[in-house]
């Protein structure tokens, strides 16, 4: 190969070289851009989780279809309480939260410990009505003449039965034997 | 060591001064500062075999610890840091660089050309590797120990590494630059110094994929380079490009990493269908069916490479339409591989076929690598992938394309080539053996991993529940026969170099690239100095 040649080839390879180079450069950039350029591909396109604005909640699981009655009956059976609930019947959606308070007094002159029992109507609703928080979990004890307003929070479960569009629940206070002091 | 019989075919009877030949020096001098191609291609064929040694050390840890359930040999904490070495040692220690030592020694003998285009660039690309490895190891030693963080480096948890993880962070930039500067080197080399005559399409088909494979380091190790020094950033100067908190996201990590990640798998497996392209054409004694086909392929699985990244990622939440884009685009690269493996079958078709050593790794190859292609395959699609990301059927999958598919075809090219490199035969008794012994080894640890992985067994775990203990027995028996097997090929190497039988000038009949028909064997230090001039396709 003569001189020209060989001196055009490293001209050439030279040219390479440098445009190989840039390509290299070029490609380390991009990868940094691409920082950027996925936050705006993913923004474009609606892929975006972790910079999406946050949006209202939407709840889904409260039944707005349908209305089920509670009605709320109390008994305190041979026992000297007072026993009432201080609303008689309310209406609430499937999964939606609810409260209701009783009034119980203990009109002995001494302490009484009872435990309530609840029962409901239709027999199978129970399994559908789902309590948070009630009186009826613990014994109770009242001092003589005490008055007590304990809540019952409670969630009536969507897998309701279509046909059922009143629940009663019905709660009865026993006295716990041998518990009171005499 | 003396790679190269002292035959120069120069034809007239100077006296040569033994010095002469090497640049100057004797010695280690020679090694160090040589920028010929045939040493440079030396000297990362036996760094690729230390390396694998080392790599393969750490896989037989992780088996001899998983050989049984319970934690009897080494902590989790060990044990992560030998998956992850054992990962970035293989595939940046040992098969790349396997692949880079081919291109120095068969590039130029095959497109006619003296030396690579840049010679002396050629040296520091090749001794940057040893510096880069020492770093790796280094790290072993350090407060922490090496990062048990997995080959892929994932955030954050390498955010939370100790001083180990800065070292392979440094390691993994100057394995970047290496193997950029090396693609400039080939890239260079094969553009414009072919001989008068050799034009692309006649170009052997090793050097065709070389050139591919080229192009994609010059495009993908970059980006590996910006993903790690990300990484870097958010460890010590307080960026968060991988970080909620300030805005930034470990997916990003992910994406980042796999546009490079899936590439470099192409990057490791184009040379050897390289490889494999040369053997099996010499060993049947027919040209290679459908060339035109081999190139449009290969350069079709290059392209497709560049979009299929996700399909590693099919688990983190991305959207059903994003799942499906990657799923279908990995698919269809199945396409172009199947041309490919079809072309190697038909070349064999009416071919006068003999099984020497290359040709068994080059079947071994074929077979396997398809096999490992299938399970790809299996891995594509989303629905699948969900249940087997992370578990054993994906380590199946990648070992098989990456063992039983690249380092066979390396054991095919060394066997094939090294008559050529140091003009001796190795023994073909014991290279059979080695193939066998590979083979069957291979097998016994690989497939029963596919078994573990259906069966849920998660990936880089150092203990497992009794369900899995059998294919786990299966798997660490195997590797431990794998290994020692491995011993077999330095042995018959190293006889071959002290003590093979002279080889002929063609000791392959079929073999027709000029590197076997018009340069002696062994290659002289300088071949080509005049380029020869290629007057009909090879």
């Amino acid at each position: 190969m003569n001189q020209a040649l060989l001196d055009q080839r490293v001209r050439d390879n030279r040219r390479m070289l440098v445009k190989l180079s840039v390509v290299a450069l070029a490609m380390f950039g991009f990868g940094f851009a691409l920082v950027p350029l996925y936050e705006k591909i993913c923004q474009a396109l609606g892929v975006n989780t972790l910079i999406a604005p946050d949006r209202a909640y939407a709840n889904t699981q409260v039944d707005l279809t349908r209305s089920v009655t509670i009605e709320l009956d109390a008994n305190a059976h041979d026992l000297a309480w007072r026993f009432r609930p201080m609303l008689r019947h309310l209406t609430v959606h499937p999964g939606e939260l609810a409260q209701v308070e009783y009034e119980i007094v203990n009109v002995r002159e001494t302490p009484v410990t009872a435990q309530a029992i609840p029962s409901y109507g239709p027999q199978n609703a129970g399994q559908y009505l789902r309590k948070l928080e009630c009186f009826c979990f613990t014994q109770q004890t009242l001092a003589a003449g005490e008055t007590r307003r304990m809540p019952v929070v409670f969630q009536i479960d969507p897998a309701l039965p279509k046909d059922v569009n009143t629940i009663t629940l019905s709660y009865t206070f026993f006295e716990v034997a041998g518990a009171s002091k005499e | 060591m003396s790679a190269v019989l002292d035959n120069h075919g120069h034809g007239h009877g100077r006296v040569h001064d033994p010095h002469d030949h090497h640049g100057g020096y004797g010695g280690i001098m020679r090694w160090v500062t040589t920028t010929n191609h045939k040493d440079i291609g030396t000297l990362y064929l036996w760094f690729s075999l230390i390396m694998f040694m080392v790599g393969g050390v750490m896989a037989l840890v992780i088996r001899a610890e998983l050989f049984q359930p319970g934690l009897q040999i080494v902590n989790p904490d060990f044990f992560n840091q030998m998956t992850t070495m054992h990962g970035l040692i293989m595939v940046f220690g040992a098969i790349m660089p396997a692949f880079v030592g081919f291109a120095n020694w068969q590039i130029p003998m095959m497109i006619g050309a003296p030396d690579m285009a840049f010679a002396r660039m050629n040296n520091w690309s090749f001794w940057i590797l040893p510096f880069a490895a020492s770093l790796l190891i280094l790290s072993f030693f350090m407060p922490g120990g090496a990062p048990g963080v997995g080959w892929t480096l994932y955030a954050p948890l390498t955010v939370q590494m100790g001083i180990g993880m800065d070292l392979t962070i440094f390691a993994i930039h100057l394995l970047g630059m290496s193997s950029i500067m090396g693609s400039i080197n080939i890239l260079t080399t094969i553009l414009n110094m072919r001989a008068p005559g050799m034009t692309l399409m006649r170009m052997p088909m090793f050097v065709w994929t070389w050139l591919i494979t080229a192009y994609l380091l010059v495009a993908v190790m970059p980006v590996l380079a910006g993903a790690v020094t990300m990484t870097l950033t958010d460890r010590h100067f307080g960026t968060t490009f991988f970080n909620a908190a300030g805005g930034g996201d470990p997916v990003l990590y992910q994406h980042i990493f796999w546009f490079f990640g899936h590439p470099e798998v192409y990057i490791i497996a184009l040379p050897a269908f390289g490889v494999v392209s040369q053997v099996i054409p010499a060993f049947s004694r027919k040209p290679l069916f459908g060339y035109a086909s081999m190139v449009s392929a290969t350069t079709g699985i290059a392209v497709l490479s560049f979009i299929v990244w996700a399909h590693h990622m099919y688990t983190v939440g991305m959207p059903v339409t994003g799942q499906l884009f990657f799923m279908y685009a990995t698919m269809l690269i199945a396409v172009p591989t199947g041309v490919k493996v079809f072309n190697w079958v038909a070349t064999m078709w009416h071919g006068s076929l003999t099984f020497e050593t290359p040709m068994l790794f080059a079947l071994g190859f074929l077979f396997l690598f398809t096999l490992g292609g299938f399970t790809g395959l299996v891995l594509s699609l989303v629905p699948v992938d969900i249940q087997l990301h992370d578990t054993y059927y994906v380590v199946a999958h990648f070992h098989y394309v990456m063992v039983a598919g690249a380092l066979f075809a390396a054991f095919a090219g060394v066997y094939f080539w090294l008559p050529k490199w140091i003009g001796r035969m190795y023994d073909e008794t014991l290279g059979k053996w080695h193939f066998w012994l590979t083979m069957i080894f291979f097998n016994v640890t690989f497939f029963v991993q596919h078994f573990a992985g259906l069966a849920g067994m998660p990936r880089r775990i150092p203990d497992y529940p009794l369900m899995f203990e059998t294919w786990n027995r299966i798997s660490s028996i195997g590797a431990f026969g794998f290994g020692f097997s491995q011993l077999l090929f330095l042995y018959v190497v190293l006889k071959a170099i002290r003590s093979g039988e002279k080889a002929p000038e063609r000791p392959w009949e079929g073999a027709d690239s000029i590197d076997w028909t018009l340069l002696p064997t062994p290659a002289p230090y300088h071949t080509f100095e005049t380029p020869p001039v290629i007057e009909e396709a090879p």
